[in-house]
């Protein structure tokens, strides 16, 4: 019997703005306006100043471990550009530039780092989900969001919603992504997968987490159509995510993405990259940097100058700081808010707890308390409660 | 009234409330075109159709997983985990998100969700089928644990679950579903959630139990001819401890029942807090008749694991006698 070709298939590779500048003007020409493209770049240089911002109050004491998303700005600002202000975003940790793109205010996302939790009450008028930390776990949940907004239909926003969910290179090995891309291929789920491939997954290069040559073709064992981009190329991500959403849309089925890009800082203000990686490497991927890259196309095409750029350098450093301030200034939480956050309806044993801050139970009933204890044992009560306003 | 038993009973539930709330979805391995490997499930897709009771691959976390999706999207899931000793895949969705989102996020996504899981031994499986989890999901802040030991309580607590904003792992103790019926009203009633039950009075012991255990304690209970009152837990947490106290404290003696492994069972959180709330009404300690701090066996060895009648006889006279 002659052998035949059980399957396949290729994945294209879009580039169309270089670091070298040459622009491909058959992907190119019309995909951005112009006047989108000034906004569009003025969002990662303040993304990318709020992040050096960030890395400073870390250092300083009023923040805690942060992520620096620096290099990566052009990946989720590119889908945010994209999709519909209603279509969920499931993100990772280093999308900030997306989300603030979708309208998140900044003082949620360092309000995060700055270990509170209100900075997750993600109002519903963004459709993003909060930041967490167990990696590959979202895509799931992206999965069951988009699911549930199709099935409500009309209620729940339109039939023609979808989900983008981003993920790193690392997060890809875990098995959650695998089930989460079965589960949108088999059960017919708009979801559009972007893997922000940035080579490094803490002190792990990512030939550690996929010997496949690309992680783009991990979506065709799931039957879905793949794309690979240059993640720091502005109009590469668009071209890309266009594409994808589309034929989410219209199909309401899966597809994905893999933007290669690279991060330029540490994996967090508590590691040292220099441990495990060359400066020779870093120093390649300056050069690639999408802000530079997207403002030197800009100034050679008579869109930018130098009094643009430090005008817009005054007017992010305010608008930084201003966020910086409302998230410092936030009045601090009450002890009873991880309380009463636990359920609807709180268990009566746990505001015991609560009302008393003790567990131990001579402590939450002064009653088992010989009399002369009683009286002292309801006061120190009554001090942690009035502690909680 | 019909007499059903505890499959009738959780599928007369899950129809009654799908018929009252559409964003009620069921969702697991072959419960959709196979009604479920013990038939809980069947008939449901045919009625409510594809689209609210649907077959997934085979991937417990990726279930739970998208559950925790749907339930934040505003739909009532309730997947199913085939057997209790398949949670382990979906341990970190459970414990990291479904238990968490709420807190994590003040409030501005929820989960409300119930999970049904068939739960414990004595039906001669093969191993990972047999098992007791409820102490682990107790033990993590954020859930709401549930196990009902007769038709009447699976379908009023079942109801409770389905009604809950928070996520409910429900357990359906396997051995029971098919083993007796009783009287289930087709009307709608509900039994909450964290609220014992006193299955009979008496004055000498109390004995605390829940889920088929409960079967062996009233075989115990007329073995030894003794005046004891039984309360059958039904949710494991939120607990029920006023009532435990109540009784205790007329008894003076306890013996909590479970088939769970005896340390960091349930039975250890219950005896912490009689001792504390009970400590001078107590003549003797609290015993714990519990499955052995061993895996559980495969089925030939079965019954000397399960905690019997004969055991909890012995426990109630040495408790006695002290």
């Amino acid at each position: 019997m002659p052998i035949t070709t059980a399957y396949e298939t290729k994945i294209e590779r879009i580039s169309i703005l270089d670091e070298k500048g040459n622009f491909d003007e058959k992907l190119g020409k019309g995909l951005i306006p112009d006047a989108d493209l000034v906004k569009l770049y003025e969002a990662m240089s303040s993304c990318r100043q709020l992040d050096q911002v960030a890395f400073r109050l870390q250092r300083s004491g009023r923040m805690g471990t942060y992520p620096q998303n620096m290099g990566q700005e052009a990946t989720s600002l590119g889908a945010a550009y994209v999709l519909r202000k209603d279509d969920w975003m499931v993100t990772c940790y280093r999308e900030n530039c997306g989300l603030f793109w979708r309208g998140v205010p900044k003082e949620a996302i360092l309000l995060h780092w700055m270990g509170d939790e209100r900075g997750n009450a993600m109002p519903k008028p963004h459709w993003v989900t909060p930041i967490y930390v167990p990696l590959g776990t979202q895509m799931l949940h992206a999965a069951g969001l988009t699911m549930a907004a199709r099935y409500q239909g009309k209620a729940g926003g339109g039939e023609d919603r979808i989900a983008c969910t981003f993920f790193g290179d690392g997060a890809s090995s875990e098995g959650d992504f695998h089930e989460a891309c079965n589960f949108a291929s088999n059960l017919k789920i708009p979801v559009v997968f972007v893997c922000q491939n940035n080579f490094w997954a803490i002190s792990t290069p990512s030939k550690i987490n996929s010997a496949a040559p690309t992680f783009a073709q991990r979506g065709i064992a799931y039957g879905m159509p793949c794309m690979q981009c240059d993640g720091n190329d502005l109009f590469a991500t668009v071209y890309t995510m266009k594409k994808s959403v589309e034929y989410t849309r219209q199909t309401g089925l899966p597809c994905f993405v893999e933007m290669v890009t690279y991060r330029l800082g540490d994996h967090t203000t508590a590691d040292d990259a220099t441990r495990y990686r060359d400066k020779a490497e870093v120093d390649a991927w300056k050069a690639r940097d999408p802000i530079i890259r997207l403002r030197n196309y800009m100034v050679a095409r008579k869109l930018w100058d130098d009094s643009k750029e430090a005008a817009l350098a005054e007017k992010i450093e305010k608008e930084n700081a201003d966020a910086v301030a409302r998230a410092e200034g936030i009045a601090a939480p009450h002890r009873a808010d991880f309380f009463d956050s636990m359920y609807a309806d709180i268990p009566t044993d746990l505001a015991a707890q609560r009302d008393t801050m003790h567990t131990h139970s001579l402590g939450q009933d002064p009653s088992q308390l010989p009399p002369e204890a009683q009286e002292r044992a309801r006061q120190m009560s009554a001090e942690a409660q009035a502690a909680h306003h | 009234m019909a007499n059903l038993n505890l499959v009738q009973a959780i599928n007369l539930a899950l129809i009654q409330e799908m018929e009252k709330n559409e964003n009620i979805v069921l969702l697991g391995e072959d419960i959709g075109v196979n009604g479920g490997v013990f038939r809980v499930t069947e008939g449901l897709q045919k009625r409510f159709g594809e689209k609210r009771v649907f077959d997934t691959p085979l991937a417990e976390s990726g279930i739970i997983g998208l559950s925790i999706g749907l339930a934040m999207g505003g739909l009532h899931p309730v997947p199913e985990i085939q057997f209790e000793g398949f949670l382990g895949p979906a341990y970190d969705q459970i414990c990291s998100h479904a238990a968490r989102m709420r807190s994590r996020t003040r409030g501005a996504f929820t989960v409300p969700m119930t999970i049904r899981i068939p739960v414990g031994g004595g039906i001669h499986a093969p191993e990972l089928h047999s098992d007791s989890p409820e102490a682990i999901y107790a033990h993590t802040p954020g859930l709401k644990v549930v196990m009902p030991s007769s038709p009447y309580d699976a379908k009023g607590l079942l109801v409770s679950a389905l009604r809950d904003p928070d996520p409910v792992l429900y357990f359906e103790p396997k051995r029971i579903y098919r083993a007796f019926r009783e009287e289930v009203p087709e009307d709608e009633y509900t039994l909450p959630i964290g609220k014992a039950r006193t299955v009979c009075e008496g004055t000498d012991l109390t004995i605390v139990s829940w889920g088929a255990s409960v079967i062996q304690c009233m075989q115990a209970i007329e073995k030894s001819g003794k005046s004891i009152e039984l309360i059958d837990l039904r949710t494991i947490y939120p607990f029920d401890i006023d009532a435990i106290e109540a009784s205790v404290k007329k008894t003076g003696r306890c013996v909590v029942v479970h088939e769970a492994p005896l340390t960091c069972g349930f039975g250890a959180e219950i005896s912490a807090r009689i001792m504390e709330r009970c400590f001078l009404q107590l003549e003797a300690p609290v015993q714990r008749v519990a499955g052995f701090d061993t895996t559980m066996p495969y089925y030939k060895l079965e019954l000397d694991y399960l905690p019997d009648a004969t055991r909890v006889v012995r426990a109630i006279e040495d408790c006695l006698a002290y």
